[in-house]
């Protein structure tokens, strides 16, 4: 209980000192911008802005306080669940990106379906063929998959399957087809380094005494393989998850733009392109927010799988 | 070195057959990024409406673009601006990071483990929202996106040397190099340099790949590269309503990012076995 107790304690330290750290960069950044986010505000319509205009929405956003103020109040504000409201469309920040949150979260789990598979079937072909050609083609699959721009793949995907095989939707969300192509995507982006740890965990669990014992009580070597090495080789990959969260957040929005899946990244890309200020503060904050949630989750999770620890006989 | 010493590491450096190709695909994207001036048969800017959209050709060999360009020679372009820029930010990323992680691990004491808690930190957010953030607070283009990943990955290579020297501090030559009255410039010169070398240099081939990556992506959806400059990601960018009907406005660009960035990994694992860098560091 203890330690579980200083794991979800070092987690919130970590969580506030990304965020203070990060807000507060951006919040800096925004202000040694040459460009100023309130004459590009007046500027979009074409309209000539008058020095009162300028003054008026100056003060509306309180631009014209110094910046620790600015930085005060957003924190304040951000301790009330209020991420402020998007300067183009009005709408509170946490709304918008709250309401974009499913839809990422389902690519996402679509992308660790694809992940899964790849990274089982090819890790496990280059462990158990190590040396010899089907770890070859295991090295070269994870090899080119970190190669390859994951829009590009994306576009191939869209070009063969969607415009010459006509067997699947182009862009948008609805169907479980639509769901395909994004998920691949994804998965195929992420699965190189599962693949090589995967290969690496299972060649050192193959080589380990229990596996021998188990050889020796005569068991198949399926039986071995898939109940036994292949349960003890999963547990590090939940780890390797938790680390890898970021880029799956990073990658997702690549994804979401090419198949115009309507996620946060998509909201986020858009939200840059016009400078929308408040909009990026909240995002960072909540990408912030999942990552040490998704990590605290996953050192809960090992708790579990590894009593060992529980027990101070090992650190995490 | 002995001419027979470097005439056997040569030996030993090409028979892995990743790093011949890795080697090999080197040559070939340098040749380009030096000499592509020079070897492009038309102008990368030239626009031509007459001749928009023509396939593969003699006079086209990847054909021509929505603006009657030659892609050919936009791509031949494009390697010295992709190429150059991912060498030159992890360039300086290396050269901000590296000294603050070797004087940090050096030093050590209270002022560094409060340093590394505010990097880890840091470092455990996705560097792609990161430099979308920084990019989108200093304005989407290709400069501020140079200056985004300069500013992520730096961090990166000073937490990866201060660890490293943390480990080779506490071995016996460092302690003999003390002892002996080096300053702590001198130890830090020539001997703990040379050994955490190898492991920057193996990680830096990686990184170049993927910063090149990065810069594509973001130039894709809009955020790095902008028209008409021939970048990969803001050439797919830029083509992509015209993928149907002329398929190698697609194929070209994206195969390019893609042997470059496998040139990068395979140099980076060719390399990583070349220094025995897994059974070096145990």
């Amino acid at each position: 209980m203890r330690k579980t107790l200083s794991i979800v304690a070092s987690r919130l330290v970590q969580l506030l000192i990304m965020v203070s750290v990060l807000s507060f960069v951006t919040f800096v950044l925004m202000k040694v911008t040459p460009g100023d986010p309130i004459r590009d505000l007046l500027n979009v319509d074409d309209v000539v802005a008058t020095k009162a205009d300028e003054e008026k929405l100056k003060k509306e956003y309180e631009f014209d306080q110094p910046i620790l103020v600015q930085y005060g109040k957003w924190i304040l504000n951000v301790m009330h669940f209020d991420l402020g409201e998007s300067i183009i469309s009005k709408r509170p920040v946490i709304e918008m990106i709250v309401s974009r949150l499913p839809a990422t979260i389902a690519l996402t789990t679509g992308g660790m379906v694809v992940l899964f598979l790849l990274s089982i079937s090819f890790g496990t072909l280059g462990a158990v063929y190590e040396g010899r050609w089907p770890d070859f083609i295991s090295r070269w699959v994870a090899m080119l998959g970190a190669s390859i721009p994951s829009f590009w793949l994306g576009l191939l995907l869209i070009y063969f399957f969607s415009l010459k095989l006509n067997l699947l939707p182009v862009m948008g969300k609805g169907t479980l087809a639509h769901f395909v192509l994004p998920s691949i995507t994804l998965g195929v982006a992420m699965a190189p380094m599962y693949i090589r740890l995967l290969r690496e965990r299972l060649i050192s669990t193959l080589q380990s005494p229990y596996i021998e014992a188990a050889r020796a009580r005569g068991l198949t070597k399926e039986r071995i393989l898939f109940l036994h090495a292949l349960r003890g080789s999963l547990i590090p990959l939940i780890t390797m998850f938790g680390l890898s969260i970021g880029s799956l957040i990073g990658g997702v929005t690549v994804i979401e733009i090419l198949f115009s899946w309507p996620g946060m990244g998509e909201l986020i890309v858009s939200s840059v392109k016009q400078r929308d200020y408040p909009v990026i503060q909240g995002y960072i904050l909540i990408v912030g927010f999942l990552v040490v949630i998704t990590n605290l989750i996953v050192d809960l999770l090992y708790l579990v799988v590894n009593p060992q620890i529980k027990q101070g006989k090992e650190t995490v | 070195m002995e001419p027979a010493l470097i005439k056997s590491r040569a030996l030993k450096l090409i028979h892995d057959p990743t790093m011949t190709i890795g080697l090999f695909l080197a040559l070939l994207l340098g040749g380009v990024t030096i000499l592509g001036g020079w070897l492009v048969p038309h102008d990368p800017f030239q626009i031509n409406m007459n001749n928009r959209l023509q396939g593969t050709s003699f006079d086209h060999w990847f054909g021509t673009d929505q603006l009657g360009r030659d892609v050919f020679s936009r791509i031949i372009y494009g390697a010295k601006l992709t190429i150059g820029l991912g060498v030159f930010a992890i360039m300086i990323a290396v050269v901000i990071g590296v000294p603050i992680g070797l004087f940090s691990g050096f030093i050590g004491g209270r002022v560094d483990a409060f340093l590394m808690r505010i990097v880890d930190g840091i470092l455990s957010f996705p560097d792609f929202i990161l430099a979308i953030a920084i990019a989108g607070m200093l304005g989407p283009n290709l400069t501020n996106l140079i200056i985004a990943i300069v500013l992520v990955r730096w961090i990166v290579y000073a937490r990866v040397v201060r660890g490293l020297v943390l480990a080779e501090k506490e071995k016996e030559y460092v302690l003999v190099s003390k002892v002996s009255f080096s300053s702590a410039f001198k130890t830090i010169r020539m001997h703990l340099i040379p050994q955490i070398l190898p492991d920057i240099i193996v990680m830096a081939a990686i990184d170049v790949g993927k910063v090149i990556l990065l810069i594509s992506a973001f130039s894709y959806i809009g955020l790095g590269a902008q028209p008409p400059i021939p970048e990969w990601g803001a050439m797919l960018n830029e083509g992509r309503s015209y993928f149907q009907v002329v398929p190698s406005l697609m194929i070209y660009p994206g195969l390019a990012i893609m042997l470059t960035v496998l040139c990068c990994n395979l140099l980076g694992d060719g390399l990583k076995n070349y220094f025995d860098i897994r059974k070096r560091r145990g």
